[in-house]
């Protein structure tokens, strides 16, 4: 009986180890607390409705943020975990981690770092920008868009399971390469709870790409044809048609893992006739293009703020989308370089190896259109442009690594090692993530209503260019010099200890700039009256995001914009903007469907992982009747007359107006650091002095 | 049939919406054929691996794949009727041309699980080697996705039946007639890769 | 929008990466002063070729990435806004040519490489014996949790986690795995790694130029012992081989299906140890034990075993 109750769950599933506690204490605690404002602010039913039930796609991209910005921190930690155990553990020193242990973290922080902050920051930029971009006021399914994103909440809930409620994660690498992922070798259920969180945010991911590809395919403003289309809507379009392409197989082959694990089949065991090979051509079949689906969006915005920041056109549109499409087809072709190693025959290895290199001649193309986009303009240094010229130097040491990993015979010492770590990373990190930050603070004023702190964010630019510098060119070297990647201990006489100590503070570095980048956003919020953008248009922009106010109101447009060119509101600014005709505008209403389903995606899954039958049965029964509810529910829009667009958008003059006469002017340089701690040093002692929490 | 010109579907904005979501369907059924095509090829390498057990030639009944191929061939024959009754707002003859749609469909599905049953029956399970995991997946991904589309059928005419036909029906109607037809096609390659080329 | 003249926009904080690239040089110089680089250090024939590609591709790979980023940054920085000596032509127009060039430069890079890569794969192709008048010599491989087995057929012993080979002989490595993951043999002095899986032979050929001890260890995450799983390769003069297979031969306890067993089963960190090797099919054995009925992947296998085999007999 309680086998069918509970499964192989347990008390000995309880956190039990040090950093597992200490992770269930921090996230029971900083769920109290956020209870605990909650309910004290009474704003329990403002969340539910102003913003968990919402459908608006900026309202969602926000949340995704915010979610992907958490994850960016619960990863970071485990990166740092990771190179303190590899600084300190030599020779008879096994660190303060087991094996075991380490490679937990190690497969944690994969998987979080692309499933969960990479994907989560670029569906959030996807989710704001787009829509803006082509003229449009909603997604084409704004109920597939909650349930993809509420899905992926489900993802992360379920990612950090092992530390709520116990048991363990994977030890198996971040792709869970079988047959170690194999019921023979992880009878654990760490490797369930690895199958299910991408198991339900992929499915979150490959709807959410439908919808993207319904909605730039079929929803742009009148006279937008796609070779009108802003650079990181191409991009974003490219990315998703991967994720459309890629992610059922991710889909399939996790779902034949799971029936290895589960129901003991025999796909990629050992025994029984099964095939390992074929599971690590399955994974990385849609393993390579991920990487491209992170990446493509962050190429197109790069097109995009090279160009308004040098305020010039970019240079050759055509080769830019053909650049950016190109990357995107050969990205399909190239899995098998991630194992050369396996032993496939020359011919093979070399016709893999050299789709693996005619990927950089796309990506070149792209460096020299951004090349040529600068030329005889006129560059601001701003922060967006800042993280754009970083980029260029980390990510080429990345593509020339890339190119020298594309060799077999090459690949064969470097694969692996330290050395392919320290390339992906370059990637990685320097093409998305430096991608996405640049995307973040360009578009900050349209989502935010106010720019942020240029000064600041520099800091934080230079601790991460400096960091990245401290950790990875070590990395690089350690892989020359043959040091396998995942090691939780290793000799002393290898003489590696001081590289790796010298990763470990490069980690430290890197940290400190996030902190700053955090601290950046208080400091902007500060300053919020002196940096706001009254104008909806503050870096002199050229795609229709910069038509509307900052932020930009519930319905994106109060008209939808007629567009006749590319750059299309530069041309308008050029030509005078129309006086706009209101109409009636139809919006989705909101639904708490999305959450619903992803609850019981949650519950389904768990009951998988621990072999509770009942709940997952009872969970799939439970999303089929919302799918039914929710595909027979007619009533899922509701009008807002022309009149009343009017009036909002008389009443948004107005404080726009009155937002003017009270702009603090504009002079000096952002607020730095030191000004920084006085604010809010000075507000502490407000508050202790003056009692201030009594009336909180 | 898209330029069938219905009396439900009177304004520009039904039209556009119809067509998009429509067009988004196609879409995701691009990604179920993905992962019906990973499940292809998983059987395509390991249909060899019995570990000296029956191989499908010993195991698989053509006379019985056959006669499913039929059942769902005619399915699909009046789930078209079905579409065309639908397009002209004929809610009777929407509703047997489904009706009996649904009661094929249901013939299929009794059919495969007697197979499997035979087969379970028999000791042949899907944990005793790769040939059966690969088969049981593939076949039973197949005769889920039947079930799903059952559900979503028998569901859909009961709302026909209690509220009529409306462009919302119709758009509703015709994404699952897509559906069936698009299993109908998956299926065919069942029949061929799996059962078919077993006795070649 | 007049913005105050920011302090990047003076030469100062170029100058400053420089130092600090310059500074992390001297420092990172200073660090490996007598480290060893084993990809830069090869001890082997294959080894050197694949040192010698790496920088052959590098210098390739650097001819059209320092222009291009010089260019690059050489752009962003005479264009900027507050020099107003550069000239502002939002107007330039990038035709034919422009499209043309950016495309043909890359492509031509790519085809030389592409023509290298493909000669250099064919030739270093791990599988591909090694020409040499010296008789070539076996091992067996068996990956393990976590430990590696070695198998000296023809010599009749058997080692764990520490290999013997002659100097200037051609060395053919069979990996497959039992009861283990996939794991991967690598030396990175001798040659690149190659994956040792259940129910396959991978055939790994390299040859050592120079004396000495050289760490193995697999490079593929294989579970909780993974970081343990490592050996010694020595490279040794014939005689002194030839001594110490015999010292093994009669000196050493045989290994027996019951030790094997033992070998088989999980543990970590292992010591190294000697066998004389009583079975002589054990390795054919391990390998026959993961085959599928029709057995055609065993088979495969088979049938490219006695095509390497082959391919010795035409090199001796």
């Amino acid at each position: 009986m309680k086998e069918f109750l509970l499964g192989k769950l347990d008390g000995h599933a309880l956190p039990h180890e040090w950093f597992t506690i200490g992770g269930s204490v921090a996230f029971v605690l900083l769920g109290l607390f956020v209870v605990l404002v909650l309910t004290r602010l009474k704003r329990w039913k403002w969340l539910w409705n102003e913003w968990l039930t919402s459908v608006d796609p900026k309202k969602i991209g926000i949340m995704y943020f915010l979610a992907a910005g958490f994850m960016l921190v619960r990863g970071g930690l485990d990166a740092i975990m990771i190179w303190l155990q590899q600084a300190i553990s030599v020779d008879g020193s096994q660190g303060y981690l087991s094996a075991d242990h380490f490679q937990q973290v190690f497969t944690a922080h994969g998987n979080i770092m692309v499933f969960f902050v990479a994907m989560g920051f670029i569906f959030g930029l996807i989710n704001y920008i787009v829509p803006l971009q082509i003229g449009a006021r909603d997604l084409a399914s704004p109920f597939l868009n909650t349930l993809g994103f509420w899905l992926y909440i489900a993802g992360i809930l379920m990612i950090n399971m092992f530390f709520l409620l116990g048991g363990e994660y994977a030890a198996t690498g971040w792709l869970a390469v079988a047959p170690l992922s194999g019921p023979e070798f992880s009878p654990g259920v760490g490797v369930d709870y690895l199958i299910w969180s991408l198991q339900i945010s992929g499915v979150g991911t490959t709807l959410g790409a439908i919808n993207f590809i319904m909605t730039i395919l079929k929803m742009r403003a009148p006279g937008m044809t796609l070779w009108k289309m802003p650079l990181f809507t191409w991009g974003s379009l490219c990315s998703m048609i991967m994720a459309a392409t890629v992610f059922p197989l991710l889909t399939a082959t996790l779902f034949l893992l799971f029936l290895d694990r589960s129901f003991g089949t025999h796909f990629f065991t050992t025994g029984g006739g099964g095939d390992p090979m074929m599971y690590t051509n399955l994974i990385w079949m849609w393993g390579h293009p991920e990487v491209y689906i992170l990446v493509i969006p962050a190429y197109g915005l790069f097109g995009e703020i090279v160009s308004t920041f040098s305020r010039k056109r970019v240079a050759s549109y055509t080769a830019n989308v053909l650049g950016l499409i190109g990357v995107s087809v050969f990205a399909l072709s190239v899995w098998l370089h991630h194992f050369f190693t396996m032993g496939a025959g020359a011919d093979i290895n070399s016709f893999f190896g050299l789709m693996t290199i005619i990927i950089a001649v796309p990506t070149t193309v792209l460096v020299f259109v951004w090349i040529a986009t600068m030329y005889k303009g006129r560059i601001r240094f701003t922060n967006p442009m800042l993280w754009f010229l970083g980029f260029m130097g980390v990510f080429a040491t990345g593509g020339i690594s890339g190119v020298m990993l594309g060799f077999p015979p090459a690949d064969f010492q470097l694969h692996n090692s330290l050395f392919l770590v320290a390339h992906f990373h370059s990637n990685v990190i320097g093409g998305v993530l430096f991608g996405i930050f640049a995307g973040i603070t360009y578009w900050f004023p349209k989502i935010a209503g106010f720019k942020l702190n240029q000064r600041i964010g520099r800091y934080a630019f230079w601790c991460w260019i400096a960091g990245f510098c401290l950790s990875f060119i070590p990395m690089y070297i350690l892989g020359l010099m043959g040091a396998t990647r995942r090691l939780d201990h290793y000799d002393s006489s290898t003489g590696w200890q001081p590289l790796y100590v010298m990763m470990l503070v490069g980690g430290f570095v890197i940290a400190t700039g996030v902190a700053l980048q955090i601290v950046q956003i208080i400091a902007s919020a500060i300053e919020k009256r002196r940096l706001r953008d009254t104008t909806g248009d503050p870096w002199d922009g050229r795609s229709l995001e910069w038509a509307t106010p900052s932020p930009a109101p519930f319905y994106n447009f109060a008209a939808i914009p007629q567009v006749t060119s590319r750059d299309a509101f530069w041309e308008m600014k050029k030509q005078g903007l129309p006086k706009p005709v209101y109409e009636d505008i139809v919006m989705p209403k909101n639904t708490a469907a999305g959450i619903y389903i992803s609850i019981l995606a949650f519950l389904a899954g768990f009951g998988f992982v621990w072999d509770i039958f009942w709940l997952a049965g009872l969970s799939i029964l439970g999303i089929i009747i919302c799918v039914i509810v929710r595909t027979f529910n007619e009533h899922t829009e509701y009008t807002i007359p022309a009149a009343e667009v009017e009036k909002l958008e008389e009443a948004r003059a107005r404080a726009t107006k009155a937002a003017d006469a009270h702009k603090v002017a504009d002079t000096g340089e952002d607020m730095g650091l030191r000004e920084f701690i006085k604010v809010v040093l000075k507000w502490a002692w407000d508050v202790i002095r003056n009692k201030r929490w009594r009336t909180w | 049939m898209a330029h069938m010109v219905t009396a439900l579907e009177k304004s520009h904005e039904e039209k556009v919406a119809t067509d998009r979501v429509m067009f988004g369907f196609w879409v995701y059924l691009m990604t179920d054929l993905l992962m019906f095509a990973i499940l292809f090829a998983v059987y395509a390498v390991l249909h060899g691996n019995t570990m000296g057990g029956p191989s499908d030639r010993d195991l698989f009944s053509l006379p019985l794949a056959l006669g499913e191929t039929l059942i769902l061939l005619t399915s699909s024959f009046t789930c078209g009727l079905g579409m065309i009754a639908a397009r002209l707002g004929k809610k009777n003859q929407v509703l047997v041309w489904f009706g009996l749609t649904f009661v094929l469909g249901l013939m299929f599905l009794g059919l495969e699980f007697r197979e499997f049953a035979e087969f379970i029956h028999e000791g042949h399970t899907l944990t005793v080697n790769a040939f059966l995991s690969s088969f049981f997946a593939l076949v039973g991904t197949h005769g889920l996705h039947i079930t799903s589309g059952l559900i979503w059928l028998g569901v859909t005419l009961a709302f026909v039946w209690a509220r009529g036909l409306n462009a919302h029906m119709v758009r509703k109607l015709a994404l699952l007639s897509l559906f069936w037809h698009f299993l109908d096609i998956v299926w065919i390659f069942i029949f061929t890769i799996v059962y078919l080329r077993a006795f070649v | 929008m007049t913005k105050p003249k920011s302090k990047l926009e003076d030469s100062k904080p170029v100058w400053l990466i420089f130092y600090c690239l310059f500074g992390l040089g001297l420092f990172l110089t200073m660090l490996l002063q007598g480290a060893d680089i084993a990809l830069f250090n090869p001890k082997g024939l294959i080894a050197g070729e694949q040192r010698n590609l790496i920088i052959l591709t590098t210098v390739v790979m650097l001819l059209i990435a320092v222009p291009t980023i010089f260019l690059f940054y050489f752009f962003a920085w005479k264009y900027r806004e507050t020099n107003d000596k550069a000239t502002y032509d939002p107007h330039t127009r990038h035709g034919k040519l422009f499209m043309f060039t950016v495309w043909a430069i890359p492509s031509v890079f790519m085809v030389v490489l592409g023509s290298i890569m493909w000669t250099s794969t064919h030739k270093l192709a791990p599988q591909k014996p090694i020409a040499s008048d010296v008789k070539p010599l076996t091992i067996q491989v068996v990956a393990t949790r976590w430990k590696w087995i070695f198998i000296y057929p023809e010599e009749k012993i058997a080692t764990v986690n520490f290999v013997q080979i002659p100097i200037d002989t051609p060395v053919t490595f069979q990996l497959t795995a039992d009861e283990a993951p996939m794991s991967s043999f690598w030396i990175p002095h001798l040659s690149g790694q190659l994956y040792a899986m259940t129910g396959h032979v991978n055939h790994l050929n390299l040859m050592a130029d120079t004396s000495g001890d050289y760490p193995g260890s697999s490079a593929e995450i294989n579970g909780a012992g993974f970081a343990g799983m490592k050996f010694i390769a020595r490279v040794s003069s014939k005689t002194i081989y030839d001594s110490w297979v015999q010292d093994i031969r009669t000196n050493s306890s045989s290994l027996s299906s019951t030790e094997y067993d033992r070998l088989i089963s999980p543990s970590e960190n292992n010591p190294a140890a000697f066998y004389a090797l009583a079975e002589t099919d054990l390795y054919d054995k391990v390998v026959m034990k993961y085959s599928g009925s029709h057995d055609h992947q065993a088979n495969d296998d088979q049938t490219d075993n006695n095509h390497a085999q082959n391919h010795h007999m035409e090199h001796e």
